[in-house]
Formats: structure tokens, C-alpha cells, sequence
């Protein structure tokens, strides 16, 4: 009978893994430099509407976020199912954004205060009247520069 | 002395470490960039300012949007696909037409002595229109103010207007200044 015999000396050598830390690394390193950490859980539900001139929103240190929309299943029992006010963490009423923007205004270095911009996070189905009144209070409270909030729209 | 060789440091939980700090970062990432429609908003009126002086009828193009989504342009129903067209010709007004915007000549940089015109576009909205409905009309009149830009931009330096450095962008905001109005909120209709 033939024997089989083995081709080298040893058989297959184990496939080194040495390389792995590296490539471990190399995708850890493109994740954290692309990562934006989530700063608030939406209350709301929110499906941004889409639009196709879109402006990018630079320094993110300069930007204040304003949600609105309707409240999700958990918080609909407290707070129903007409489109709210999200600042920050909580529900909240148009007569609360101005000291929102005063507060927010606040924090921001002196230098950057001019440059700060409100972004209207709102959910497309919204009526316009709490966007308007909104826009409104923004006015008050000197915080003129704004962006509405939008998704690329693929097809024209 | 004796060669002795260093032990080796053990290199194989580092892998393992850096796997822990990857999946973490994938866990936390949000990719999206934020991304919107630009605006500037008025600043608030005073209240014992005097209202403004009617501005003639020629050079306004007013927009008017309904609780239904319908649009109304200068009086006539129009579809939000054709606004960007409307919009483009008032703004621009080649022809010199009676009912379309009068000129201004303001003196530009790189451009010398150029008519501006004097047209502002006037919206409104009603309280119950939709957010989307809105927001598209806002898009349709800023994709008329970027086109118009765009092409003189392309006239005079054969370039984008984005890829213009920032004195180029500023004489071509002055020629075609971006003056959208946004009425003071009414109920127009329920």
C-alpha cells in the first residue's frame, strides 16, 4: 500500500495572526474619527424631510437642535399625539425656547456666539403652525441664523 | 556578561483590547452628518416702527401656500415642479418686461456698473400646511437663486459658484441678492 506521505516536514504552518491587532486597529482608528457621539435620545419621532440644495452644518460646537414631532409610543400616553417640543432631553413649549437659546448662548464662547445657528429638526408631516411659531420665537430671541433640517432626495 | 534575551511581551490580548474599543465606537457611531436647508430669519420688528412702504406690485412674487399643499404664484395655481422656472425668470427678468422686477445699477466688484434687481419674493404659509410642503417650496426657490448664481458664475469665470473664492461669492450675492420674505403667520384658511 502507498503510504501518504507528507508534503513538507511539518504540514500546514498556522496562518500568523500577528497582523490582526493592525487591521483591529486600522478600522478602530477610521471609527473613531468618523464618530459623532449621539448627544440626546429623540423623544420624538422624527423623519426629516428631504430636499435637494442641502447647506452642511459645519462646527457642530456651533449648532443648537430643536426637535420636533410627535411624541414616540412610549411618551404618548403623557404627552399626546400632536407634535411637540423637544429641547434637549425633555418636552417643552414654544415660551421655553428663548431662554433655551439664551442659555445655550451661554456656554458657547464669546467669539463663536455670532456664528451660532439653530437647526429645526422636524418631522415632514408637521403642521407648519408650530414651525412658524417656532420661528417666531427664534426671532426674539436673536437667534437668526437657521437651518431646516433635511435628507438628501435622491431622484428629482 | 551574558547575552540574555528580553522575554518577549505577550501581544495577543491586543486584539482582543482593541476589538472591545472597536466594537464600542461601532456601537456609539451615528454616521450622519447633518445637512439642511440654510435660512437667515428677519430680525424681530419694534413695535412703534412704522410699517414699511408698500413695495410695487411688479416686484413682488408672491407665493402663497395653502393648508392643502396648493400653490398659488403671482394669483395663478401653479405646481411646486414649475416654481423653480417662475421663480428663475422673475428673478432674472431678461427681457425687461413690464410686469416682471425693475433694475437698480449698483456698482459690483469685478462686475463694474450692473442692474440688480429690485424683486422680492414674498411667502406665505398657513398654519396647517405640511412641513414637507413647505420645505420644498423653500428648496424650489433656493435651487432658482443657486441656478441663476451658478450660471453667472460659469459666464464670467467658467466656474462653480461653489468653487469661487469668497470675494467672487460676494459679488455674485450682490447681483443676485437672495431676498425671500416670509409674511408675518396668519390663518389664511382652515
Amino acid at each position: 500500500m502507498a503510504k501518504f506521505r507528507k508534503k513538507g516536514s511539518k504540514g500546514l504552518p498556522p496562518i500568523s495572526t500577528a497582523s490582526l491587532p493592525d487591521i483591529v486597529f486600522m478600522l478602530l482608528f477610521f471609527f473613531m474619527v468618523s464618530t459623532t457621539m449621539k448627544e440626546v435620545s429623540l423623544k420624538v419621532k422624527i423623519k426629516v424631510p428631504q430636499a435637494t440644495e442641502l447647506a452642511k452644518l459645519e462646527k457642530k460646537s456651533l449648532v443648537t437642535y430643536i426637535y420636533v414631532g410627535v411624541p414616540t409610543t412610549q411618551y404618548r400616553s403623557l404627552y399626546g399625539s400632536e407634535p411637540r417640543i423637544q429641547l434637549n432631553d425633555q418636552f417643552a413649549t414654544v415660551s421655553d425656547i428663548q431662554s433655551y437659546i439664551a442659555q445655550e448662548r451661554e456656554s458657547m464662547k464669546e467669539s463663536d456666539r455670532p456664528k451660532m445657528t439653530t437647526s429645526i429638526k422636524a418631522d415632514f408631516d408637521c403642521p407648519m403652525g408650530i414651525i412658524t411659531s417656532i420661528k417666531q420665537a427664534l426671532r426674539k430671541a436673536q437667534a437668526l441664523k437657521i437651518n431646516y433640517s433635511a435628507a438628501q432626495k435622491s431622484e428629482y | 556578561m551574558a547575552k540574555r534575551e528580553t522575554p518577549e511581551v505577550n501581544a495577543g490580548s491586543m486584539a482582543d483590547i482593541a476589538f472591545l474599543l472597536l466594537i464600542f465606537f461601532l456601537v456609539t457611531t451615528t454616521m450622519d452628518t447633518d445637512s439642511g436647508l440654510a435660512r437667515l430669519l428677519p430680525p424681530p420688528v419694534p413695535e412703534d416702527v412704522p410699517p414699511p412702504p408698500p413695495i410695487k406690485d411688479r416686484n413682488v412674487f408672491t407665493v402663497l401656500l395653502n393648508s392643502n399643499n396648493q400653490l398659488l404664484v403671482k394669483g395663478k395655481p401653479m405646481k411646486v415642479e414649475e416654481l423653480k422656472d417662475a421663480a428663475k425668470e422673475f428673478i432674472l427678468n431678461e427681457n425687461n418686461d413690464e410686469k416682471l422686477p425693475e433694475f437698480k445699477d449698483v456698482e459690483v466688484d469685478y462686475f463694474g456698473l450692473v442692474p440688480v434687481t429690485k424683486g422680492v419674493i414674498s411667502l406665505q404659509n398657513d398654519n396647517g400646511t405640511q412641513y414637507q410642503a413647505y420645505l420644498m417650496v423653500q428648496n424650489e426657490l433656493q435651487r432658482a437663486y443657486n441656478e441663476v448664481r451658478n450660471e453667472l458664475a460659469r459666464r464670467k469665470w467658467s466656474k462653480d459658484y461653489d468653487d469661487l473664492d469668497d470675494d467672487q461669492q460676494k459679488a455674485i450675492r450682490q447681483i443676485y441678492p437672495q431676498k425671500i420674505s416670509e409674511a408675518e403667520p396668519k390663518n389664511i384658511s382652515n
